[in-house]
């Protein structure tokens, strides 16, 4: 029982980085019906601007964080301005390659300014260092430090889907584009803003995956992207707090996985999932089934 | 016996009863309209009897060459086979291909050389692509298509799409015809064209039709008998005279079509 | 007008034998050295995928991120068996039941997961090539992360000929007959193609089985000519890499996948001279490639048969220069 705990309380933590990179995902499909590819590699970005910001600069958690996030942002924007806009009416098929093109240039971009070795996190200090024990579970500060501040960035988000103008007009573009232009709605800075703030989230995943795990290298994005695209579609692709389940879920599995069965196999666990969850419900656990009218 | 025999069918898209224990009787032969007000349930009739919606309750039968078989369920390309054959509302060609191939996609169920055949381009498969193009070219010169069976079907003025559309149809060989708004976008030159089209497939090619359609002086004209669907019933069925004096049709369409018509 | 047919059917048959002497004769030579031969090596390798690739992607419309994994099948059976019975036949053997198992995959997968359309039958199948590259990192036979060693090489210009343009040819004129049509129709409205009598399910799964079947040859080809296989060489990277291809060539032009498969093996070779900054600029390349034509190449058009000829026989010298 108490290790079950402790793989709760584990996958909890794991499973929060792939909300959180999911949110982006699941916005990003919501809006413009894109599978971005390079997603992922927005969450290794947020992980090196971290290391920098924590190693040569020497600064903290939460300003690292901040810093990471606002560039990242940066990032998405000019990425879907400069990648994604010109092909807004193309195939999907060319938009997808284009997204995979983007990540490899990231990618090896990366590789090539940083090399491919992998980097360690400098050591944290302070409370961060810290572990609490309740009976035999351990529960650390960094554990705690990754739940609160998913869940401090889930509720602004959903504050700003939910609550203001902007989001009310990415909920009308990702509904239907030409109604919500013809309602006199900026839709290509409605996709862009859709970008900026998924990729903040993905940023911010970044910088806690590299304090929690402690290792980073150019090439980390491609399978977390990969699960947390599984966890989006989990939840059901375009629906935000799907997104949030998925996450967790995934998070949960694949920690209970590597803790009580093979850990080798805890990756094709995830991907066993997603085959189940499209076969028995494609439209994920809150999604709708829509039918095509003829 | 009737060709098609449709009993108390039924589809409702969770709460909500798109068609109502519709029940029609098609006799060999006979062109049939169906009309009724946008949203009355026409199109959703259409797609039961081709298999694209499943009934939620109800019975479909088509009796041809001495067989009667239950359609209710089967998927659309088994009711194709079966022998019905249909046009689309909102034009479905396919787009990106000639107007040619349009057709002989539509021949493939009777294709008689296996994959085999078609990989290797065995002597049977020269033979029947052959047959199968002199078909099309026969087909598609009844609506004075043929010499334009190069074309993707696509860049093919609207009224000749809809034309494509009837030929795509024919070429699957059906014994019951389904039309869903031929007329439709059509100028009153083109739309008399059709009609004397319509009547001369029928004739030819021992067809039995049951058309939707808007255009109350194409239905008044050459429909024998028609059902008219209103909130997803059949409020009425008869001659053209009956319905254009059915107090129930008028009040349905609040007179206006009635009184063009 | 029957016998002009026979004459370019003969004509083609010529061309194509002419190609194979032509090459053989240049690698008894050693005109053609290892480097050039592993070049063309893996262009007929990435001819067949990008082929298969293409009649389930671009002429039926299915999209598949998992060719990869097809590839891996036909790679690890020919693999164990060459290991096990060094012989040019249990080379055939093996590749053949590679290609089987794989078609055989391409069946059990296909059969659920072809009701899904679009974006989620790509996430399908890129899941499941994950599944599979797990799969062969976990078992003993296949030597886990490690890989094998196959230590021995069947895979001559012979054998890479003959599949390439059995390939090449046996797609080509199964999209060009009726069966070929019914796949097309399916990517152009599977509403319509089910209404006028097409039995969607049936051919969507046939072009899985046929392009599986494909791969699963091509990666026995690659097993038996590069000595080693581990399985991250067949994983996301790889079935991105024939898409990239297929989509390059133009979805739904034969022609255009072969072009596009010398085209990338031209630049990838151009790049080896600056190794660190070689996937930066095949990156730039893509993007700029799709802002700029993203409907590949050739769209959905073919090269006459003629003209690729012509084509073809430049490459021919520009290889056999290079040296």
């Amino acid at each position: 029982m108490e290790q079950f705990l402790q793989q709760i309380v584990n996958g909890v933590s794991l499973g929060s980085i792939y909300a959180l990179i999911a949110l982006g995902y699941t916005m990003v499909y919501g809006i413009i019906k894109l599978i971005n590819f390079a997603h992922g590699d927005i969450y290794m970005l947020g992980a090196y601007i971290g290391y920098f910001c924590m190693t040569y600069f020497h600064l903290g958690v939460i300003p690292s964080l901040l810093i990471a996030m606002a560039i990242c942002t940066l990032l998405g924007v000019i990425i879907e301005r400069i990648a994604y806009k010109p092909l807004r009416n193309a195939t999907r098929i060319a938009v997808l390659i284009t997204a995979i093109g983007v990540s490899l240039f990231l990618e090896y971009g990366t590789m090539f300014f940083v090399k491919a070795n992998v980097r360690s996190y400098p050591p944290l200090k302070g409370i961060l260092t810290h572990s609490f024990k309740l009976g035999s579970i351990v529960v650390t500060a960094q554990q705690i430090l990754i739940v609160c501040i998913t869940i401090i960035l889930m509720a602004f988000l959903q504050f700003i889907v939910k609550r203001t103008r902007i989001g009310k007009a990415m909920r009308a573009v990702s509904l239907d584009r030409d109604a919500a232009e013809l309602m006199g709605i900026n839709v290509d800075n409605t996709i862009s803003f859709t970008f900026a703030l998924g990729s903040a989230l993905a940023g911010a995943a970044g910088i806690l995956v590299g304090i929690y795990y402690n290792s980073i290298n150019p090439l980390m994005g491609i399978l977390p992207g990969l699960k947390a695209f599984v966890a989006a579609v989990f939840g059901g692709i375009g629906i935000i707090p799907g997104a949030m389940i998925g996450g967790y879920f995934i998070g949960t599995v694949e920690v209970m996985v590597a803790g009580y069965g093979n850990s080798m196999f805890k990756d094709a666990v995830v991907f066993a999932i997603l085959i189940l969850i499209l076969i028995v419900k494609p439209s994920g656990l809150l999604g709708k089934e829509t039918k095509e009218k003829v | 016996m009737p060709i098609l025999t449709v009993n108390k069918l039924t589809k409702s898209f969770g709460g909500l009863t798109a068609v109502s224990n519709v029940s029609m009787e098609l006799n060999h032969g006979e062109l049939v309209g169906l009309i009724g007000p946008n949203g009355a349930g026409k199109t959703t009739v259409f797609n039961m009897l081709t298999g694209i919606y499943a009934p939620s309750s109800g019975n479909i039968t088509l009796s041809t060459g001495g067989r009667s078989i239950r359609l209710n369920g089967k998927k659309p390309y088994k009711i194709c086979k079966a022998g019905i054959a249909r046009t689309f509302q909102n034009i479905r060609l396919f787009k990106d291909l000639t107007v040619l191939d349009n057709v002989r996609i539509s021949m493939h169920k009777n294709i008689r050389y296996g994959l085999l055949h078609g990989m290797f381009h065995s002597r049977l498969h020269s033979d029947e692509e052959k047959k199968l193009m002199d078909k099309s070219i026969e087909l598609l010169s009844i609506l004075k298509l043929d010499h334009k069976k190069d074309e993707l079907a696509k860049n093919l003025p609207y009224g000749e799409q809809r034309h494509l559309e009837i030929v795509r149809a024919l070429a699957t060989e059906p014994s019951l015809l389904l039309l869903d708004e031929p007329a439709a976008g059509m100028n009153p030159a083109e739309t008399s064209r059709l009609t004397e089209v319509i009547g001369w497939i029928r004739k030819n090619f021992d067809l039995t039709i049951l058309l939707i359609e808007h255009d109350m002086s194409v239905v008044m004209r050459i429909c024998e008998r028609i059902y008219v669907l209103d909130y997803g019933i059949v409020i009425a069925e008869g001659s053209p005279d009956e319905i254009k004096t059915n107090q129930r049709v008028i009040k349905a369409y609040l007179g206006e079509d009635m009184r063009n018509a | 007008m029957n016998k002009l047919a026979e004459i370019k059917g003969i004509k083609k048959w010529f061309a194509l034998l002419l190609t194979y002497v032509i090459v053989q004769l240049l690698v008894s030579l050693n005109i053609i050295n290892d480097y050039i031969m592993a070049t063309i090596t893996t262009i007929c390798i990435n001819i067949i995928l990008a082929v298969s690739l293409n009649l389930i992607t671009g002429f039926t419309g299915q999209f598949s991120l998992g060719h990869a994994g097809f590839m891996s099948i036909g790679a690890y059976t020919c693999a164990i068996i060459i290991m096990r019975y060094p012989s040019p036949l249990s080379f055939i053997i093996g590749l053949f039941l590679g290609a089987i198992l794989a078609a055989l995959l391409g069946f059990i997968v296909g059969l659920p997961t072809l009701r899904l359309r679009g974006d989620y039958l790509a996430i399908a199948t890129l899941g499941m090539a994950e599944i599979i590259r797990f799969v062969f990192l976990n078992l003993d036979i296949t030597n886990g992360a490690a890989g094998l060693f196959v230590g021995v090489q069947y895979t001559n210009w012979l054998w890479l000929y003959v599949f390439t343009a059995g390939t090449v040819i046996l797609i080509t004129n199964f999209v060009n007959s009726s069966h070929g049509r019914a796949c097309i129709s399916i990517r152009e409205d599977e509403i319509a193609a089910e209404a006028m009598g097409i039995n969607t399910t049936k051919y969507k799964v046939i072009a899985f089985i046929i392009g599986a079947f494909c791969a699963g040859i091509a990666g026995a080809l690659y097993a038996s000519y590069f000595y080693f296989i581990k399985p991250d060489l067949f994983g996301f990277l790889k079935s991105i890499d024939i898409l990239v291809i297929v989509v390059l060539g133009g979805l739904g032009s034969i022609s255009g996948s072969i072009l596009a498969a010398f085209l990338l093996a031209i630049i990838s070779s151009l790049l080896q001279s600056f190794p660190e900054i070689r996937m930066v600029i095949y990156s730039v390349l893509l993007i700029v490639i799709m802002l700029f034509r993203p409907q590949g190449i050739m769209g959905s058009k073919e090269l006459s048969l003629s003209a690729f000829k012509s084509l073809g026989s430049i490459f021919e010298r520009k290889n056999g220069g290079e040296r």
